[in-house]
């Protein structure tokens, strides 16, 4: 596969349920209650439960996998968060290639969502030398 | 207060380079049930991670350290301190915010990870729309068999919640205090109408509604129905403290009506930012639920 500064990544749209919120705190192990119990994200001022950073992470690092194919390996994964995903939202996530350096490139990602920009993201990959056949 | 401010932080300060934990173990070896279940959440059907040769996904670093439900074996009394520390401040609440990972080499089903963890930085005292806090940063290096396989960067604000936020169907405006005194102002409210009291003795005009005159103290009054032209004669611009059924950042405005007297009030159409002394504006009446409707003055299109 042929990578080229400037590229742009195909939108990936994430729809934020709560079970998605609920199945990926769990699975990272994370069992802070405002990932998982409404009352209490709401006692700490947050009007519903929202993702944790370990998800939007694992979705962040999908949606490059899912783009480059499986022998894409995943060298470097920076994300900040703004915007929380609650549930009933929809993210959408974008890239932007911006460096090629061999086999390595390193990609933009944004995250927007109904309230905002719930993430930004730096990720580095390398790719197969030969795209896939 | 300042003192206590700085003094806080000082000691804050004082737990950067601390390790937050020491010789950590992954509560599990890399293993392809947590693996499955972590694709199963994201939804992630790379055939990377299933089959003989799997991988974990590199993005799964950070889980294999959880302490989960038990919590944290190897972790520090500094950092439980640090912690203890922003909790007795009133930062009771944690929120992730920045995650940098690197990975070194794959993490495959059967490692068996060891991981060290030291508080990189603690900053000062920053204002969040959460509520006011503190950032603490901490690195972690984790190992498999002994070798350094990924590193990770995390950020946490610890943060007093700024407020208990309500469902909005409890939310609804305050209700005005009706009283004799001003009952004949609601009741031109009602009407759509905005009533000003007049003094029939001096012919002073007054508002808001008041038993006497407050130029000659006269008792006797009609009122005068405002045009409804007016001026902002000065704002304040909400941020804090949020009350229920108002939104923050918001306008309020002065109003200096075509007649002289001003009165309080909302003024819309206009983002908060933008309202500006001397902006003229035109009174509207709005609906905010069954029963409350309330005077308010639209800018920007006069």
């Amino acid at each position: 596969m042929s990578v080229r500064v400037g590229d742009e990544l195909p939108p990936l749209e994430i729809e934020i349920t709560r079970t998605l919120i609920v199945a990926g705190a769990i699975a990272s192990r994370d069992y802070q209650d405002v990932h998982h119990d409404p009352e209490s994200a709401r006692q700490k001022g947050s009007p519903d439960i929202f993702m944790n950073i370990l998800t939007t992470n694992g979705l962040v690092g999908r949606y490059i996998t899912d783009h480059f194919g499986p022998t894409a390996a995943l060298r470097k994964v920076a994300v900040r968060l703004g915007a929380p995903n609650h549930p009933g939202d929809t993210m959408v996530l974008t890239g932007r290639v911006e460096a090629v350096d061999a086999d390595t490139a390193v990609v933009r990602v944004t995250g927007d969502n109904g309230i905002g920009r719930h993430v930004t993201g730096t990720v580095t990959v390398t790719l197969p030398a030969r795209g896939p056949a | 207060m300042e003192d206590d401010a700085a003094d806080l932080s000082a000691r804050l300060k004082a737990y950067e380079g601390m390790p937050a934990t020491v010789a950590g173990r992954g509560k599990d070896p890399v293993n392809l049930p947590m693996i499955r279940h972590w694709c199963e959440a994201l939804g992630d059907t790379n055939p990377a991670y299933t089959g003989p040769d799997a991988i974990a996904p590199p993005t799964m670093l950070q889980a294999w350290t959880m302490g989960g439900l038990a919590g944290h074996t190897a972790r520090t009394t500094a950092y439980d301190e640090l912690l203890g520390l922003l909790d007795m401040a009133g930062c009771t609440a944690v929120v992730a915010t920045d995650c940098e990972q690197e990975y070194l080499r794959p993490l495959r089903p059967g490692d068996e990870l060891t991981f060290d963890t030291v508080i990189e930085s603690v900053s000062d005292r920053k204002t969040t729309k959460l509520g006011a806090g503190y950032f603490v940063t901490t690195r972690t290096d984790i190992r498999a068999a002994g070798e350094l396989a990924g590193t990770h960067r995390f950020r946490i604000l610890k943060y007093a919640p700024a407020r208990q936020q309500q469902p909005p169907s409890r939310d609804r405006r305050p209700r005005p205090v009706v009283n004799r005194d001003n009952a004949g102002f609601w009741a031109g409210v009602e009407r759509h109408e905005l009533l000003i009291q007049r003094c029939t003795d001096c012919r002073s005009l007054r508002f808001p509604w008041l038993p006497g005159c407050t130029a000659c103290g006269c008792l006797d009054w009609d009122t005068v129905r405002a045009v409804g032209e007016g001026t902002v004669h000065s704002y304040v611009v909400m941020h804090h403290p949020p009350f229920p059924a108002f939104d923050p950042p918001y306008a309020v405005g002065l109003i200096e009506l075509a007649e002289g007297v001003r009165m309080v009030s909302n003024v819309i159409g206009v983002p908060y930012d933008k309202v500006r002394i001397g902006m003229p504006v035109r009174l509207e009446f709005r609906r905010y639920d069954e029963e409350l409707v309330l005077p308010v003055f639209r800018g920007g299109t006069v």
